[in-house]
């Protein structure tokens, strides 16, 4: 079970939240002038990223508002969470504005 | 079936090589689809100047951590065709292998609690028959015949009212499978090299002549990738992209029980599915997590949803005990159905996309990989499933259609 800190509510479960995919994934602007490689991409291609991977979230059952959020796809460790619309924060500099880690409960192998 | 029924423990099966300096083939991936294929480019194709590369231990990955039901009722026919031909495969290899993987057709049982799993359900067993495939729709007091454990009252959250039902389908000993065709590559001289990991791609242009490993170069005329959730890893590697998500799936054992379970049951809309070992464990599974993962472990809550459908379906589970629980990385694609074929990068070629279900198919996805792999052409029953389905739109979507949800 994660702990993810929303930016509205504070933190809370894992299970409160709907997971959202790849962060930054914008609509074409000219969805018309695609080939069908390019919607192809846009449609069924996303980073499947081992290691950080900037990723969307939804507080489902508290604020209801999306956020993004850099996570660890290996240790699950929640590294930032951001606004949507912010670019994805620069992990070398940046603060981490997340106080909550994750909590691997019946992580057994 | 009791634990002393079970064979023993054999010596060692395979040989434990040095990487040669070069191969006709390597296959990166050494759990059971890895060694289908090199097993299926041995015997139909001749190529035995072969290597399996893995990086762990001999299928030590999702081959060791599925819960190994093997059905084939799919909805659409390209599905229907491959995955029958996969059980027809699993019905023949137990000989051909000369090895007792255990492989029993108990049935599996797809329960239907809504309006709308009944209608999917009857559709599904039409489609089924149509496609040679055995199946049968089943009434609950039918249901309750076949599994009498099973809770067909009407007044829990979602009552059984009804079931599809597939005679051959089964289970099987997923570590003896993969020890059975691990032999058999071995006496035909597939080097099956483990701790070998695969750290990068020799490429002249775009095409791949060799592999780099953390136990040196290996130079190849061709590449076939069967890591599963790693898939993407690798492709990245070799410079192309995947239209895969790496999911953390999760299963469980209880302790040895008497036998009380005699088939294999799925709830796609409880979710969870349940059958009971050869040795006496109830082993369940469930969905996935819904964030994408590499961890090999999931989050506790999904565990707690699988229990609660667990036991609301079965009472009697409520007083066994969860002994083990587990994580695999399975690679996921948007139609929930594989990718077996082709890739960008000449002369590789990629299967993976199997996600929560890729134990039943592996003779399968063995026979046709090498096929593709042998011949730089799909195999009849692999054509619908190229890469290139999600650019002409020609999906197989099996969301929501194979009997569980993925």
């Amino acid at each position: 079970m994660l702990l993810i800190s929303c930016p509205n509510c504070g933190p809370r479960d894992e299970t409160e939240f709907h997971y959202g995919g790849q962060a930054h994934v914008a609509y074409p602007e000219n969805p018309d002038a695609l080939t069908d490689r390019q919607w192809a991409e846009y449609l069924f291609y996303r980073d499947n990223t081992k290691g950080a991977f900037a990723e969307r979230w939804v507080h489902s059952t508290g604020c209801r508002q999306w956020f993004n959020m850099l996570r660890d796809t290996v240790s699950y460790d929640i590294q930032a969470i951001y606004k949507m619309g912010e670019p994805r924060p620069d992990m070398e500099r940046a603060v981490v504005n997340t106080t909550a880690a994750t909590t691997p409960e019946g992580a057994t192998k | 079936m009791s634990a002393d029924q079970l064979p023993e423990h054999p010596d060692f099966l395979w040989r434990n090589p040095e990487p040669k300096a070069s191969y006709d083939a390597v296959i990166v991936g050494g759990g059971g689809h890895g060694l289908a294929t090199a097993y299926f480019l041995a015997k139909n194709h001749g190529m035995t100047n072969i290597a399996v590369l893995e990086k762990g231990w001999l299928a030590g990955g999702n081959m060791a951590r599925n819960t190994t039901i093997i059905r084939s009722n799919y909805l659409w026919d390209e599905s229907a065709a491959i995955y029958e031909h996969a059980l027809k495969l699993w019905e023949i290899l137990p000989e051909e292998l000369e090895y007792d993987f255990l492989f029993s057709q108990r049935g599996v049982m797809n329960l239907a609690h809504t309006l709308g799993d009944v209608r999917e359900s009857v559709r599904r067993v039409g489609a089924n028959k149509l496609n040679g495939v055995d199946a049968e729709w089943l009434d609950p007091q039918q249901v309750k015949e076949l599994c009498p454990i099973l809770n067909i009252s009407d007044n829990i959250r979602y009552p059984v009212m009804g079931a599809t039902y597939q005679p051959r389908a089964g289970i099987a000993k997923h570590d003896h499978v993969a020890w059975a065709f691990a032999r058999k590559c071995d006496e035909l001289g597939v080097d099956i090299i483990q701790n070998c990991e695969v750290t990068g791609f020799l490429k002249d242009g775009n095409r791949v002549v060799g592999v780099k490993t953390n136990q040196g170069t290996i130079h190849t005329e061709k590449v076939g990738l069967a890591a599963a959730g790693h898939s993407s890893v690798l492709a990245e590697m070799a410079g192309f992209r995947l239209p895969i998500q790496s999911h953390p799936l999760q299963a469980l054992v209880s302790e040895l029980h008497e036998p009380v379970h005699p088939t294999v049951v799925m709830s796609n809309h409880v979710h969870v599915y349940v059958s009971q070992a050869h040795k006496g464990e109830l082993v369940m599974g469930a969905g996935v997590d819904s964030y994408n993962g590499y961890g090999q472990r999931g989050s506790f809550h999904v565990i707690e949803h699988q229990m609660a459908a667990a036991v609301e379906l079965f009472p009697i589970f409520a007083r066994a005990h969860v002994l083990r629980t587990w994580g695999g990385i399975v690679d996921t694609t948007m139609d929930a159905s594989p990718i077996v074929g082709l890739s960008p990068v000449e002369n590789m070629f990629v299967n993976c996309g199997w996600g929560t279900g890729g134990f039943k198919g592996t003779p399968a996805a063995g026979l046709t990989f090498a096929h593709t792999i042998a011949t730089g052409t799909p195999h009849e029953l692999n054509k619908p499933f190229s890469l290139e389905r999600f650019e002409t739109g020609a999906l197989i979507d099996e969301h929501g259609a194979a009997a569980v949800a993925h």
